[in-house]
C-alpha cells in the first residue's frame, strides 16, 4: 500500500514555507547575513540577484481585509497591488533590504512606487523598463541591455562583482527547479493526478519565497516519494485554473475539496502556477542574452501578450497545449478584480474555450473571496459538466 | 474686475478639420484611399509615408465623441459588456470596441452611420496595458485586421540612451514595410520626413499656446483648449494642423497683448488632473458661471499632445517649456533613418505624457511646478474610474501637494462610461472646496 498524498512530508514543508515566509527569510538572513529583495513580478530576473548572493522573495498578500493602502492608491486598482502594499505598510516586510520591479502592469508600478517610497527598511530599489512587446524581435538584445544596467546596479549595491561562474550557477539552480516542478505538473496528465492545484500553488509559491537550493532538495525527494503515493480522491472534473495570482487558499479547498461534485485542477495557468517556471534559461555564451531570451520568450503575462504584426496571444497557443495534453475538460477563469490586462483577454479567451469545447466559468477574486456564493456557483458549473457526462 | 472677452476667431477652424477628419475616414475607400486607425499616441507620422489619401482614426478621441453623446455610449458599453467586457476597463476602449460591435460610426456631430468603417490596418502604441490589446481585441471584432503594436516601454525621457531609443526606431522600421504588404503601396519617405517636421511643428506649438495661458487674465479656458488640443490627436502629422496652431498661436498672443480673456470674471484660478468626464462638461461652466473660476488646464490638456522639455537632465527638476522642433534644435531630416529617428527620440523624450509612467515622482514634480508656473490657486482632481493610466499616483500626488500647501479636491467619475458620474455629489464637492477656500459665489457678491 503507498501513502496518501497529505501524509507525504514534503508537502508538509511546502506549505509550512508558504505559511511562514517571513520567518523563513529571517532564518536565512541570520544565517547567511545576504541580503533579500523584494520582488513584484515574475518577470524579475532573479538569477542575477541569487548570483549577487540576495536572496529575491516575491512580495505577496495575505488575504486579509485591509484599508492601510487605500490613501496611496485607487480603489479601482487590484486587489493584489492593495494587499502587497498592505504587507509593506504593516511592517510585515520589515527584513527586506531592497525591492524591484521588472516593469509589468500599471497597478504593480503603483504599488511598487508607494511601497519603496513608504516602507521604511528599503535601502535600496530598482525599477527596470522590463520590454512589454515580448511578440516583437527586438525585445530580446533590447532587454539584454536593460539586464546589463540590473547587473551594474546589484553589483554597485552589494558590492559583489557577478562572474559569469556565479552566474552559470545561479541559472543551473533555477533551471532545476523549474525542471523538477514541471516534472510534478507532467504527473497531472495523467487518469489519477497525483496532487491537487492546492498542492501545486503551495509547491510553486513556497519556490518564490525560499532559497531555490533548498526548495530542490525538498523537490527532488517530493518527485521521489510520488511515486509511491496511492491516489485516494475521485479526480472528477479536470479543470484548468486561470488567471494572474491565485494564491489564495480558501478558493482552491473549495473547487476541490468542498463541494459535492469532485473536481481536480489538473494546471494552474497563472503567475503562482505554471506561468512562473515552465521555460527554462537555455545555455549561451552571453549569459544575460541567455537571462534575456528566457524572460522575454516564456509564457507571457497578458500584459505583455499582444500582436506586433501577427495577430496571435503566445499564451492562448500555449493554453490550447495544455487543453489537449491534460486533457481539460472545464476551464476556471479565476479573475483577479480590476486586472485590466486579463480581463483584456477574456473576451477572446471564452472564443477560445469554446472553439474546444472547454466549459468555463468565470469569478472575480477580491483580497477574501465570496466563498458561499462561489460554492453555489462552482457546483452549478461542475453538475452541468456532469449532466453532459450523463446525456451524451 | 471685469476682463474684456471675445470668441476666438479660429474656433470654426478647429472646429470644420475635426468634423471633416471624422467624414474622410468614413469616405475614404470612396476615393481610393486608404484607412487605418490606432491609438492617438500612435506614431502618425509613419502611415503618412504610404500617400496623401491615409486617413486615420484614433481612438482615444473617438470614444470621448462617444462619451460626449450619452446615449450612444450607453449602447456601445452596454453591447460590448454583453461579450463579456469588463466595466472596469478603459472607458474609451470600451465606447470604440461597442461601436464596432454595434456596426455603427458616430460622426463629430453626433450623428450615427452604418457600417462602421473597417480599417486596413490597425497601427498603435504600448504604454499602459491597453493601447496593444484594445486594437488586438477589435482587430478580432472585425475578423482579423492586421495589426502592429509599437512597445515604447523604455522608460522617461531624461533616462533615454541609444539603445532604448533604438529599440523603438527598430520596431517603427519593421513598421514600413509590414504596411507596404498589407496595402500594396510603395512607400515614399519624403511624405514621411514632411509628417515628422509637421509634427513636432504642431506638438511644440500647443505647448507655446499653452505657456500663454500663464497671463492674467487667462486667455483660454481649458473646456474650449479640449476642442483645440485633439487635433494634436487625430492627425498631428497633417501639415494642416501645424498652420491651424500657428494661427491660434498668433491669435491668443493677441488677445494676451490686449488683455483679453477667456471669462469675465477671473477670481480664481486652477488647474484640473486627469481626462474629464466628457458627459459632464458642464462642471466647468459651473465653476465658471457661479465662482469666476478658470481652469487653466491640466497635464492632460497640455501633455498629451504638447511637446514639453519635461525633466531635467538630473530628474530633479520639471520643466514645462516648450520642445524645439527640428528647425529650432538645428537638425535636418534627409533620410528615413533619421525621420524615423527624429519621431522617436521627439515623442519619447517630449512627449509630456509618456513621462510619468515610470514614476510617480515625476508625476509629483510635474504637477507642482505647473501649478507654481501658472500662478494657480488649487487644483481639482478627477479621479477617474475610467483609465487606469492617467489615474495611476494620483493619490500620492494628491498627498504631496497638500503637504506643500496646496489646496486639492477630489471627485469620483468616470472619462468615458457617463453611468459612472454623480453629477450632485459633485456640485457638492466642488461648493464645499470653495467654500472652505472662502471663494464666494459671483451671485452673492
Amino acid at each position: 500500500m503507498g501513502k496518501k498524498v497529505e501524509e507525504v512530508p514534503q508537502l508538509k514543508q511546502f506549505r509550512e514555507w508558504f505559511d511562514k515566509r517571513h520567518e523563513y527569510a529571517k532564518e536565512w538572513k541570520r544565517e547567511n547575513g545576504g541580503k533579500i529583495v523584494g520582488y513584484y513580478c515574475t518577470y524579475c530576473p532573479e538569477e542575477i540577484l541569487y548570483a549577487a548572493g540576495v536572496l529575491p522573495v516575491r512580495i505577496l498578500g495575505s488575504h486579509e481585509p485591509e484599508s492601510i493602502t487605500r490613501p496611496y492608491l485607487h480603489d479601482m486598482y487590484c486587489p493584489f497591488c492593495h494587499d502587497t502594499l498592505a504587507q509593506g505598510l504593516q511592517g510585515r516586510y520589515d527584513y527586506l533590504d531592497g525591492v524591484t520591479l521588472a516593469q509589468s502592469c500599471l497597478h504593480m508600478r503603483q504599488s511598487y512606487f508607494s511601497f519603496v517610497d513608504r516602507v521604511p527598511n528599503i535601502q535600496w530599489s530598482y525599477y527596470m523598463h522590463f520590454p512589454h512587446g515580448v511578440n516583437n524581435p527586438h525585445a530580446t538584445p533590447y532587454l539584454r541591455w536593460e539586464l546589463e544596467k540590473f547587473k551594474s546596479a546589484v553589483e554597485e549595491w552589494t558590492g559583489v562583482t557577478i562572474t559569469n561562474k556565479e552566474l552559470d550557477k545561479a541559472i543551473e539552480i533555477y533551471n532545476k527547479n523549474r525542471q523538477l516542478m514541471k516534472k510534478v505538473f507532467e504527473l497531472r496528465r495523467g487518469e489519477k493526478p497525483p496532487i491537487t492545484g492546492l498542492h501545486a500553488m503551495e509547491m510553486v509559491v513556497s519556490s518564490q519565497v525560499v532559497d531555490k537550493k533548498d526548495h530542490n532538495e525538498i523537490l527532488e525527494s517530493f518527485l521521489e516519494d510520488l511515486k509511491d503515493v496511492e491516489v485516494d480522491r475521485e479526480t472528477g472534473t479536470r479543470l484548468i485554473l486561470i488567471g494572474s495570482e491565485d494564491d489564495d487558499r480558501s478558493f482552491l479547498e473549495l473547487v476541490e475539496y468542498g463541494i459535492n461534485y469532485p473536481a481536480t485542477f489538473v494546471y494552474e495557468e497563472c503567475c503562482t502556477g505554471a506561468r512562473y517556471f515552465w521555460d527554462e534559461v537555455r545555455p549561451n555564451e552571453d549569459r544575460l542574452m541567455a537571462l534575456a531570451e528566457r524572460y522575454v520568450k516564456r509564457i507571457p503575462c497578458p500584459a505583455k501578450d499582444w500582436a506586433a504584426g501577427e495577430l496571435i496571444r503566445r499564451r492562448f497557443q500555449h493554453i490550447e497545449k495544455v487543453i489537449k495534453d491534460y486533457n481539460v475538460q472545464g476551464a476556471i477563469i479565476a479573475q483577479m478584480k480590476f486586472c485590466d490586462p486579463h480581463e483584456l483577454d477574456i473576451p477572446s479567451l471564452r472564443v477560445l474555450f469554446d472553439k474546444n469545447n472547454v466549459k468555463h466559468l468565470t469569478l472575480e477574486l477580491d483580497i477574501t473571496q465570496p466563498i458561499g456564493q462561489f460554492r453555489t456557483r462552482v457546483e452549478a458549473f461542475l453538475e452541468a459538466l456532469g449532466e453532459e457526462d450523463l446525456f451524451f | 474686475m471685469e476682463v474684456k472677452v471675445r470668441p476666438l476667431e479660429c474656433w470654426n477652424d478647429f472646429k470644420k478639420y475635426r468634423e471633416r477628419y471624422y467624414k474622410n475616414y468614413l469616405e475614404a475607400k470612396d476615393k481610393g484611399g486608404i484607412r487605418w486607425a490606432g491609438s492617438a499616441w500612435a506614431f502618425d507620422a509613419i502611415p503618412h509615408g504610404l500617400g496623401e489619401d491615409v486617413y486615420p482614426l484614433t481612438g482615444e478621441p473617438y470614444g470621448a465623441t462617444c462619451a460626449f453623446f450619452h446615449e450612444f455610449s450607453r449602447q456601445c458599453l452596454e453591447t460590448i459588456e454583453r461579450k463579456g467586457a469588463a466595466r472596469d476597463l478603459c472607458g474609451y476602449m470600451r465606447n470604440y470596441w461597442g461601436s464596432i460591435a454595434q456596426n455603427k460610426y458616430l460622426l463629430a456631430d453626433g450623428s450615427i452611420v452604418e457600417p462602421f468603417p473597417r480599417p486596413d490596418f490597425n497601427f498603435t502604441i504600448h504604454i499602459c496595458c491597453s493601447h496593444a490589446k484594445w486594437y488586438h481585441y477589435a482587430a478580432e471584432l472585425e475578423n482579423g485586421v492586421p495589426t502592429y503594436a509599437v512597445d515604447i516601454s523604455v522608460g522617461p525621457g531624461y533616462l533615454l540612451d541609444d539603445k532604448k531609443i533604438n529599440y523603438v526606431v527598430k520596431q517603427l522600421n519593421d513598421a514600413i514595410p509590414w504596411m507596404e504588404k498589407i496595402t500594396g503601396r510603395e512607400y515614399d519617405d519624403e511624405l514621411l520626413i514632411k509628417a515628422v517636421y509637421a509634427e513636432a511643428d504642431a506638438m511644440s506649438t500647443w505647448a507655446k499656446i499653452c505657456k500663454l495661458n500663464q497671463a492674467r487674465p487667462a486667455p483660454l479656458e481649458e473646456k474650449s483648449m479640449f476642442s483645440l488640443y485633439v487635433l494634436n490627436l487625430i492627425n498631428r502629422s497633417d501639415p494642416e494642423v501645424a498652420k491651424l496652431y500657428h494661427k491660434l498661436y498668433d491669435e491668443v498672443e493677441s488677445r494676451v497683448k490686449r488683455g483679453i480673456g477667456a471669462l469675465t470674471h477671473e477670481q480664481f484660478r486652477f488647474f484640473t488632473d486627469n481626462p474629464p468626464p466628457w458627459a459632464f462638461l458642464k462642471v466647468y461652466r459651473y465653476l465658471e458661471k457661479e465662482y469666476a473660476a478658470i481652469s487653466l488646464g491640466a497635464i492632460y490638456t497640455f501633455g498629451l499632445g504638447g511637446g514639453w522639455i519635461g525633466m531635467d537632465e538630473k530628474g530633479e527638476k520639471w520643466i514645462w517649456e516648450p520642445a524645439p522642433t527640428p528647425e529650432e534644435a538645428g537638425v535636418e531630416i534627409t533620410n528615413r533613418e533619421e525621420a524615423l529617428r527624429w519621431t522617436a527620440e521627439y515623442n519619447l523624450r517630449y512627449r509630456a505624457s509618456w513621462q510619468h509612467e515610470y514614476s510617480h515622482w515625476i508625476r509629483k514634480l510635474e504637477t507642482y511646478q505647473m501649478i507654481k508656473d501658472w500662478n494657480a490657486d488649487a487644483i481639482i482632481m478627477h479621479i477617474n474610474r475610467g483609465c487606469e493610466l492617467w489615474n495611476m499616483s494620483t493619490l500620492e500626488v494628491r498627498d504631496y501637494l497638500v503637504k506643500k500647501g496646496i489646496p486639492v479636491a477630489t471627485y469620483e467619475g468616470n472619462m468615458a462610461d457617463p453611468r459612472d458620474f454623480d453629477e450632485a455629489r459633485t456640485f457638492n464637492v466642488i461648493d464645499s472646496f470653495m467654500q472652505s477656500l472662502g471663494i464666494e459665489r459671483i451671485s452673492e457678491k
